[in-house]
């Protein structure tokens, strides 16, 4: 009697055993680097070097930001917590080769989605969580007020390795004027060396130039001009050739979104499971089967809009309540004026 | 490399680079292609060598003699820049020199002119140019002139070895150098004149000067930082050089009625070089391959331009870091090959 208990049991936890691992390979069957993360308890994200309200850290190494809200977003949804991600900063010049290298997992760094970067060099852009374009800072006395008062001999600092550089060549051919391009590795140093009158103008992305605005010494002192002389639809980007974990990360962005549209917040997510509409119910896993598609329990996206919240808290929180950017723009609900449009989460 | 989507070619080299540098020795804008964006990195990297090596030298035989004065003085000093600047990292000073020099530096308005047409300003340096007409004859004559120079200085040491007749080699050479290019002036349709910068005003409160030659302040302030710090260590080395020269030899030269001068020219240093040459090619390695900090005050060295603009805008990593390894490997080993060449040239010779 006693041995068969004994057989009993160790059947069942063969059972069990194979019972799990067949779960678990059905989802890491398909996706290396979603074994890879549940194996190692976090989720690997390149941020940048500090922006504020896109990924920066505090004193105490807390990274914050819309860029950051991402990878904690991903890790809600794979790993049940949204604190458990490993951010390593990276340059412009490193981020995608810390990426193809598989240094990390996701890239979500301010990186403008273009047909060369996501076709050339194994990246695949999963969305867009910030749709920015390029501008020009200037000093306010300079009596520039508008990009048609740039000058020939004009001098730009910028940012190396990015698609400002390439930018900013088309915009002053186009207007037939000679400049002279100072770029720098970090954007601290080009702060400082605009800061210094080294250049006449910076330009970056507007939101970077709004961010950046705050570390120069006198930000009174320098203005933003209205124009703007490209498209930076910026994403997360994902190694190419694993598409389970692409599917994975544009749903977490996506799933921010849809919760801002359907009202779903971090603070009346656990309510809304009894919602009346179909579709909230089915964002906040009350209905449906949608996390098994992606190799996920059904709870995935409610981890995510409790832990991290819709995409309007993390916009107000990051960039609006730090004065970076209050105005949303572009960056507002196709509903409300925006252009932030996202498939439906069925 | 195919599992992760990559593909690999050196084709991207004759592409369009379409980004702009902002200080280049060739004719160069973003119409180019990366080979050529390849090409003015590598000169701005060799520009930036060769100035550290010159002025490192100077300044290292300069502190190295002036460590060994028997002026307390001066010796103190000496010893006090060396021990300052070769225990502080090369980059802190690089950002040293680039930061506290643009604070410091005069905006192009406020600018004081030096002689009436140097303006040093934290835009740049900007000084008075030659504008040529015909320069191809002109740089020919100057080649010319300098081969005809070593088939003088050939000719020369064959007849001296052979008949014992000294030939006044130097005052030839000159000459040389004079005349030459003398003629392409008056025959060869060269002419040249000098352009100074002048003050342009871009908007209400800032400015830029026009015409004239202009050295970037990342330039100035690299140079400056590298010759620096890679004096300290030739002074050393060359301090290391006379001492390591026996003090008999001085007393036995001096014991003969050699001068002062001709001891040290005679005797000392002869023997110094020896001990000198082979470390010094080491700084001479260090400052090269040093100068890749570049990217890290706008400077468009190697780096910046072709392993940092041009590697993101194509994303072939695997590609662009190994031309630009191989690039480094080159120049070193070419300086090591003319350094071993000199050395060689100094060292004893046994018959």
């Amino acid at each position: 009697m006693f041995k068969l208990v004994k057989r009993l049991t160790s059947v069942v936890a063969m059972f069990a055993v194979l019972f799990t691992f067949t779960t678990e390979t059905m989802a890491a069957k398909k996706s290396k680097t979603l074994k890879n993360t549940q194996k190692k308890g976090f989720v690997r994200c390149g941020v940048s070097q500090g922006l504020p309200g896109f990924s920066n850290a505090d004193a105490a190494g807390n990274w914050t930001g819309v860029d950051v809200d991402v990878c904690r977003a991903v890790a809600a949804a794979v790993l049940g917590d949204a604190s458990k991600v490993k951010f390593t900063p990276l340059s412009a010049k490193e981020r995608f080769t810390a990426l193809t290298s598989n240094e990390i997992d996701i890239l979500s760094r301010n990186t403008t989605w273009t047909l060369s970067r996501d076709a050339d060099i194994g990246l695949t852009f999963v969305g867009v969580n910030f749709y920015d374009g390029q501008g020009f800072m200037v000093r306010k006395n300079s009596g520039i007020s508008s990009v048609n008062d740039f000058k020939a001999g004009v001098s730009a600092c910028t940012n190396l390795g990015t698609t400002t550089e390439l930018n900013m060549r088309d915009f002053f051919n186009s207007k037939g004027i000679k400049y002279e391009p100072v770029t720098f590795e970090k954007a601290d140093e080009v702060v400082a060396a605009y800061d210094a009158g080294r250049c006449d103008t910076y330009t970056t992305d507007k939101s970077g130039l709004a961010a950046q605005r705050i570390k120069l010494s006198n930000p009174d002192d320098h203005m933003v001009l209205p124009e703007t002389i490209s498209k930076e639809p910026l994403g997360p980007v994902v190694r190419q050739g694993d598409s389970v974990w692409e599917d994975i990360v544009r749903w977490s962005l996506n799933t921010m979104i849809e919760a801002e549209e359907y009202g779903v917040t971090s603070a009346n997510a656990d309510s809304m499971k009894t919602s009346d509409n179909p579709a909230v119910k089915r964002l906040v896993g009350a209905e449906g089967e949608l996390g098994a598609a992606l190799g996920l329990d059904n709870e995935w996206s409610l981890r995510i809009i409790k832990q991290v919240g819709n995409y309007g808290e993390s916009y107000k929180r990051n960039i609006a309540d730090t004065g970076i950017l209050p105005d949303r723009g572009p960056n507002q609900l196709w509903t409300k004026g925006g252009i932030l449009y996202v498939p439906p989460a069925r | 490399m195919e599992n992760r989507g990559i593909t690999f070619g050196y084709g991207f080299l004759s592409q369009e680079s379409s980004f702009d540098v902002q200080f280049s020795l060739i004719e160069y804008d973003g119409s180019h292609s990366y080979f050529r964006a390849y090409l003015v990195g590598l000169l701005n990297t060799i520009l930036v060598s060769v100035i550290g090596i010159i002025f490192a030298t100077i300044i290292g035989v300069v502190v190295g003699i002036a460590r060994l004065s028997s002026n307390y003085l001066i010796e103190r000093t000496a010893a006090i820049y060396v021990e300052f600047f070769r225990n502080i990292p090369l980059l802190l000073q690089i950002f040293f020199w680039y930061f506290a020099a643009l604070r410091a530096l005069p905006l192009p308005e406020k600018a004081e002119p030096m002689f009436g047409v140097f303006f040093l300003t934290i835009k740049g340096f900007f000084v008075p140019a030659f504008v040529w007409n015909n320069l191809d004859i002109f740089i020919y004559s100057v080649i010319a002139a300098i081969i005809s120079i070593v088939f003088v200085r050939l000719y020369a040491k064959k007849k001296q070895e052979n008949r014992g007749i000294q030939t006044p080699v130097l005052s030839i050479s000159i000459g040389l150098l004079i005349i030459l290019p003398l003629l392409s002036f008056l025959l060869g349709g060269v002419s040249a004149s000098i352009e100074i910068p002048v003050i342009e005003q871009l908007s209400q409160t800032s400015f830029t000067y026009k015409g004239g030659l202009k050295l970037p302040p990342e330039l100035i302030s690299l140079a400056l930082a590298l010759s620096l710090y890679t004096a300290t260590f030739i002074a050393e080395c060359v301090r290391a050089g006379v001492q390591g020269v026996s003090k008999g030899q001085k007393e036995a030269a001096a014991s003969i009625g050699l001068t002062p001068n001709q001891v040290l020219k005679l005797v000392v240093m002869p023997q110094a070089l020896r001990i000198i040459i082979p470390p010094t090619t080491n700084q001479y390695l260090n400052l090269t391959k040093n100068s890749s900090l570049a990217a890290a005050i706008a400077y468009p060295d190697l780096v910046l331009v072709f392993a940092g603009t041009a590697l993101m805008q194509t994303g072939r990593a695997i590609e662009i870091v190994s031309i630009t390894m191989l690039t480094y490997l080159t120049l070193s080993i070419t300086i090591s090959i003319f350094m071993n060449w000199y050395n060689k040239k100094i060292a004893i010779k046994e018959k």
